[in-house]
C-alpha cells in the first residue's frame, strides 16, 4: 500500500485544502533545470513503474541552464581520447577533482550527447551532418559540441519537451522548498510553499534529488539569474549534509560591464581577442602557449591584475577589456555566435561585427556545492545531489568552460538512477511525522516572516550590502585581513536579517516572501564560502590568496568540507578529506 | 542638478483585497541611461514598495520570465530601454489576454497544457538505438526548423493575438510555430500524431492571419509563418495524389 502521503495544508490553507489531493513520490526532484530534468527522465527510464515528482521554483524552461551558451564538452570526435579530456579536466581544477569521478564523467559525456540529439537537440553540424565541436578554454582539442551560441537554451527546452511524454513525471511549478523532511536520518521528502496560492504543502517521496543549480546572486557582479540563489546547498547544510569546496568560485573573464550578461567562451574559442588599452593581446604575458584559451581563472587574474597596472580601459561602469571579433567576419558570427551579436546590439548598443565588445570578470559558477559520491548519494540516506548545487569531485578547484552542461547531464541520470534504485527498495515514507513537520515548518516561516512585527529592515537593502561585501571580500583575489572583514560583515548583516519587515501579507504569489527566503538562504551559503576560503591558506584554481600565492599540495590537496553548527552558530565547521588520484599526479599548473 | 527620475505606473491586483486591478504611480531615480524596464521594477521592489509581484529571472532576454505589456506593447521588460520612454511615464501592465494571478504575474497554465497537446518531442516509428550514433543532419535541414526552435515561450504572442484574445481554445503562435519545428525536423516521424491537434477545430483554421504574433516575438520567430504553412501543407495533404503520406 502506498504511503498516505501529507498534501495538508498548513497555517495558511483555506480550509476546504486541507484535506487535499496525496502527493506522495517515489522519487522527488528538485529544480527542473537540465540535471533536475535529466534526473526525473533517467529515474522513469530505470524503472518506469515509479513515480516522480518534479519541484520547481519557476517553470522549468526558466532555469538557468538557459543562459549556458557556448557547449557542452564530449570526446566524440575520433582524434579525441577519454584520457585528453580526463587530463584536460583534472589540470583545469588545479588537481583538486576527484580522478575516478573525471574518468567516469568523461566515458558518460559523449553517450549523453548523443541522447540529446535523439531527443531533437538542434546541435550545430559540420558538413558531413555530424555534431560540430569548438575549441575551448582549457581544452587540448575540439571537443565542445555546440548549439550556435544558445546551447543551455535548446537542451534545457530539448529535454523540457521531451520530459512532458513521460506521464509518470508529475510537475509542481512555481514551488518553493523551504526544507528537507528529514526522520529517523533519512530524507522523505521536503516542504514547499505553493507560490500561487500561499498554501504550505508536505509532499514526501522515498529518495529526494537536489537539482536547484547556482548561488551566483550572492554577488553583486554576476552571470547568474535572479533565481541562482543557493536553495538546494542551504537545504542540504541545514539538514546536516557538508558543502565540499565552497571557496572555489568560477569568476569568468567575459562579462558585460553593469549587466554583467554573460559573453560566452565561444567568441574566444571561434578566434576572439582579448586586448586592453594599449591595443596588446595581454594574455601572452600569462598564457603564453593557450593565449585565449586559457582556463577561466587564470585569465580572470590576468585582466585583474592588468587593470591593477593601469592597463584596462575606462568606462562608465567601471575598468574593461576589449573582445575582439571584427576580423572573424559576419558570415561566421551569424553562424557561430548570433546570440552575441544580438546581446551586442540589444544591451550595449554595439554591432560586434564592427565594434569591440567591452568585457570585465564576472561571478559565473560555483564549482562547490552539496557534497555527493559518483552516483550523485549525499551522506543523508535518500537524498541525492547534481548538477551545480551538487559537487561530485568533477571540477575541483577550477571548471573547464563546457564541461557542465554535460556534468548535468551524466550527473543528473546517475542521481536519477540511483534514486529509482534507492527507492524500489525504500521502505515507505509514514504520514505521522510528516503531519507534524509541516506544521512547524508553516509556522517557522509564518512566525519569522509573514506575522513579525516591528522589523525595520528591508530585505532590499541587507541583499544588496551582502552582494557588495562579497565581491569585495571573496572576488578573484582573496586576502585574510579581507576575508575576516567579511565574515564580520556577513554577521552583522545576519543579525540585521533577523529584524526585516515584510511589507506584503498577500498569500498570492508573494514574492517579498520568497526573497526572503533566498536571502536567508544566500547569508547561509556566504558563510560556506568565506570560511573554507580563510581556512585554505594557498592558492589553487579558483582560489587565489593573495597572502598565500603558491599552491601548497602538502597541506592542501584536500577537499574542504563545511559543516553547520546549527541556527545558533552561523560559522561552519571544517573537515577535510584527501582528493582522490588514480593515473594523473599533480604536477606545476603551466599553460 | 537635480536627479533624473522617470515616473513607472504598474498594475497593482491582489485577488485577497481587490476586486479590479489599478495602477499604482512610483517616482524613481532614472540613474543609469543603461537602465531597462525590469532595472525599474527591481529599484521599486528593492527601495520602495516590496509588494509590487512581478517574474523575472536571467535579465538577458532568454528565459522568457519578464514578459509584460510596456505602454501598451508586450515586450520583454528586461529588454525595454528606459531611454527610449523618458520622460514620458512608462506604464507596465501584466500580458493582455490572460488572467492575472497578483500584480504583473500571468496565468500561464493553459500554454503550458497546450504545449503538452503538440506532442513537442522527437517521434520516431522505431527508436534508433544509442549505440547507433547521431543522425546526420545537414545545415539545410537544420535551417528548415531552426527559426522555429527559437521560441523561448515568453508568451508575447498570445498577448497580441487578437483571435487567442476572443478564444483561449485557440492553439495559438507559439505551440503552433513549436508543432512545426518537430514536425520540419528530418529526425521526426511525428507529423500524423500531431496533425489531429493542429489542424483541429483549435488549431490553424482558427488563425485569421493579422500577424501580430511576429511582429512582438522577441526572438525572431514568424509564428504566422508557420501557421500558414502549415495550413498549406494540410491542404496539400488532402488535395493532391501524393499527399497523403506520412
Amino acid at each position: 500500500m502506498s504511503s498516505r502521503g501529507p498534501r495538508r495544508g498548513g497555517q495558511f490553507s483555506a480550509p476546504d485544502s486541507i484535506d487535499g489531493q496525496v502527493e506522495s513520490y517515489d522519487v522527488l526532484v528538485v529544480g527542473g533545470g537540465l540535471a533536475g530534468i535529466r534526473a526525473a527522465i533517467a529515474a522513469v527510464e530505470a524503472n518506469p513503474r515509479i513515480t516522480v515528482g518534479m519541484i520547481s521554483k519557476v517553470y522549468p524552461m526558466r532555469s538557468h541552464t538557459v543562459s549556458a551558451e557556448g557547449g557542452a564538452a564530449a570526446a566524440l570526435r575520433p582524434e579525441d581520447s577519454y584520457e585528453n579530456h580526463a587530463f584536460d579536466t583534472i589540470k583545469g581544477s588545479d588537481y583538486l577533482a576527484d580522478q575516478d569521478v573525471v574518468e567516469a564523467f568523461v566515458r558518460e559525456a559523449p553517450i549523453e550527447l548523443i541522447q540529446m540529439e535523439h531527443w531533437g537537440c538542434p546541435w550545430s553540424r559540420d558538413p558531413d551532418g555530424k555534431i560540430s565541436a569548438r575549441p575551448f578554454g582549457g581544452m587540448t582539442t575540439w571537443r565542445t559540441c555546440f548549439a550556435a551560441d544558445k546551447t543551455g537554451f535548446h537542451m534545457l527546452h530539448t529535454v523540457f519537451q521531451t520530459s512532458l511524454k513521460y506521464e509518470q513525471i508529475h510537475r509542481h511549478d512555481e514551488a518553493f522548498v523551504t526544507k528537507l523532511l528529514v526522520e529517523d536520518s533519512r530524507c522523505v521528502g521536503v516542504i514547499a510553499l505553493d507560490q500561487r496560492s500561499g498554501r504550505f504543502d508536505a509532499i514526501t517521496a522515498k529518495a529526494v534529488i537536489l537539482a536547484t543549480g547556482g548561488l551566483g546572486r550572492v554577488y553583486a557582479f554576476t552571470t547568474n539569474g535572479n533565481i541562482c540563489t543557493g536553495d538546494g546547498m542551504a537545504l542540504g547544510y541545514r539538514a546536516g549534509v557538508g558543502l565540499k569546496d565552497m571557496e572555489m568560485v568560477q569568476f569568468h573573464p567575459t562579462g558585460l560591464p553593469f549587466t554583467g550578461i554573460l559573453i560566452t567562451e565561444a567568441v574566444r574559442g571561434e578566434g576572439g581577442y582579448l586586448t586592453n588599452k594599449n591595443g596588446d593581446r595581454f594574455l601572452k604575458d600569462y598564457v603564453p602557449n593557450k593565449m585565449e584559451l586559457g582556463p577561466r581563472d587564470i585569465i580572470s587574474r590576468a585582466m585583474v591584475t592588468e587593470f591593477e597596472a593601469g592597463r584596462g580601459f575606462e568606462g562608465p561602469h567601471g575598468k574593461y577589456m576589449n573582445l575582439d571579433v571584427r576580423h572573424l567576419g559576419e558570415e561566421v558570427i551569424d553562424r557561430k555566435l548570433p546570440f552575441m551579436r544580438e546581446l551586442g546590439r540589444e544591451f550595449v548598443g554595439i554591432d560586434i561585427v564592427h565594434e569591440p565588445i567591452p568585457v570585465r570578470p564576472v561571478q559565473h559558477y560555483m564549482m562547490g556545492g552539496v557534497d555527493a559520491d559518483i552516483s550523485g548519494a549525499t551522506t543523508l540516506l535518500g537524498l541525492y545531489a547534481a548538477g551545480e548545487c551538487a559537487n561530485v569531485g568533477l571540477n575541483g578547484g577550477n571548471r573547464l568552460g563546457s564541461n557542465s552542461l554535460s556534468e548535468c547531464l551524466v550527473f543528473g541520470a546517475a542521481s536519477g538512477r540511483a534514486a529509482a534504485e534507492y527507492a524500489s527498495t525504500a521502505k515507505a515514507v509514514t504520514s505521522n511525522p510528516v503531519d507534524a513537520m509541516l506544521w512547524d515548518e508553516a509556522r517557522r516561516v509564518e512566525a519569522a516572516y509573514l506575522e513579525k512585527t516591528g522589523g525595520d529592515e528591508k530585505i532590499g537593502t541587507i541583499r544588496e550590502e551582502m552582494q557588495r561585501d562579497m565581491d569585495a571580500g571573496a572576488g578573484v583575489f582573496r586576502t585574510k585581513e579581507g576575508l575576516e572583514k567579511l565574515t564580520d560583515q556577513l554577521g552583522g548583516l545576519r543579525d540585521r536579517f533577523e529584524r526585516i519587515k515584510i511589507e506584503d501579507s498577500s498569500r498570492t504569489f508573494n514574492t517579498e516572501l520568497t526573497a526572503a527566503l533566498e536571502l536567508d538562504f544566500m547569508l547561509e551559503v556566504s558563510q560556506t564560502i568565506v570560511a573554507s576560503a580563510l581556512a585554505r591558506e594557498e592558492s589553487r584554481g579558483a582560489h587565489a590568496r593573495r597572502d598565500f600565492p603558491d599552491r601548497n599540495d602538502e597541506k592542501y590537496l584536500k577537499h574542504t568540507v563545511a559543516f553547520s553548527r546549527g541556527p545558533e552558530d552561523p560559522r561552519p565547521r571544517l573537515e577535510y578529506r584527501d582528493v582522490r588520484i588514480t593515473n594523473f599526479k599533480p604536477q606545476a599548473r603551466v599553460y | 542638478m537635480a536627479e533624473k527620475t522617470i515616473t513607472i505606473k504598474a498594475t497593482r491586483f491582489d485577488p485577497d483585497k481587490d476586486s479590479a486591478p489599478r495602477l499604482q504611480s512610483y517616482d524613481i531615480p532614472f540613474a543609469d541611461d543603461a537602465m531597462v524596464v525590469l532595472d525599474a521594477l527591481n529599484y521599486i521592489k528593492a527601495h520602495v514598495d516590496g509588494s509590487l509581484s512581478y517574474r523575472w529571472s536571467c535579465r538577458m532576454g532568454i528565459c522568457g520570465s519578464c514578459g509584460m505589456m510596456v505602454n501598451g506593447t508586450p515586450k520583454l521588460s528586461c529588454s525595454a530601454f528606459l531611454r527610449d520612454y523618458w520622460p514620458r511615464p512608462v506604464t507596465v501592465q501584466p500580458l493582455n489576454n490572460f488572467p492575472i494571478i497578483r500584480d504583473l504575474v500571468i496565468d500561464m497554465e493553459d500554454f503550458m497544457h497546450k504545449l503538452k497537446t503538440i506532442q513537442p518531442w522527437i517521434i520516431r516509428k522505431q527508436e534508433v538505438p544509442l549505440g547507433a550514433g547521431e543522425h546526420r543532419q545537414t545545415n539545410a535541414q537544420i535551417d528548415e526548423f531552426k527559426q522555429f526552435s527559437q521560441c523561448i515561450n515568453c508568451m508575447l504572442c498570445y498577448s497580441a493575438c487578437p483571435v487567442y484574445g476572443l478564444n483561449n481554445e485557440f492553439l495559438g503562435p507559439a505551440a503552433i510555430a513549436l508543432a512545426r519545428r518537430y514536425n520540419l525536423d528530418s529526425r521526426d516521424e511525428g507529423l500524423t500524431k500531431r496533425l489531429p491537434v493542429i489542424a483541429g477545430d483549435e488549431g490553424i483554421w482558427e488563425c485569421s492571419f493579422v500577424g501580430e504574433c511576429s511582429v512582438v516575438c522577441p526572438k525572431g520567430v514568424d509564428p504566422a509563418k508557420a501557421i500558414q504553412q502549415t495550413k498549406l501543407d494540410t491542404t496539400l495533404r488532402f488535395t493532391l495524389p501524393f499527399g497523403n503520406r506520412d
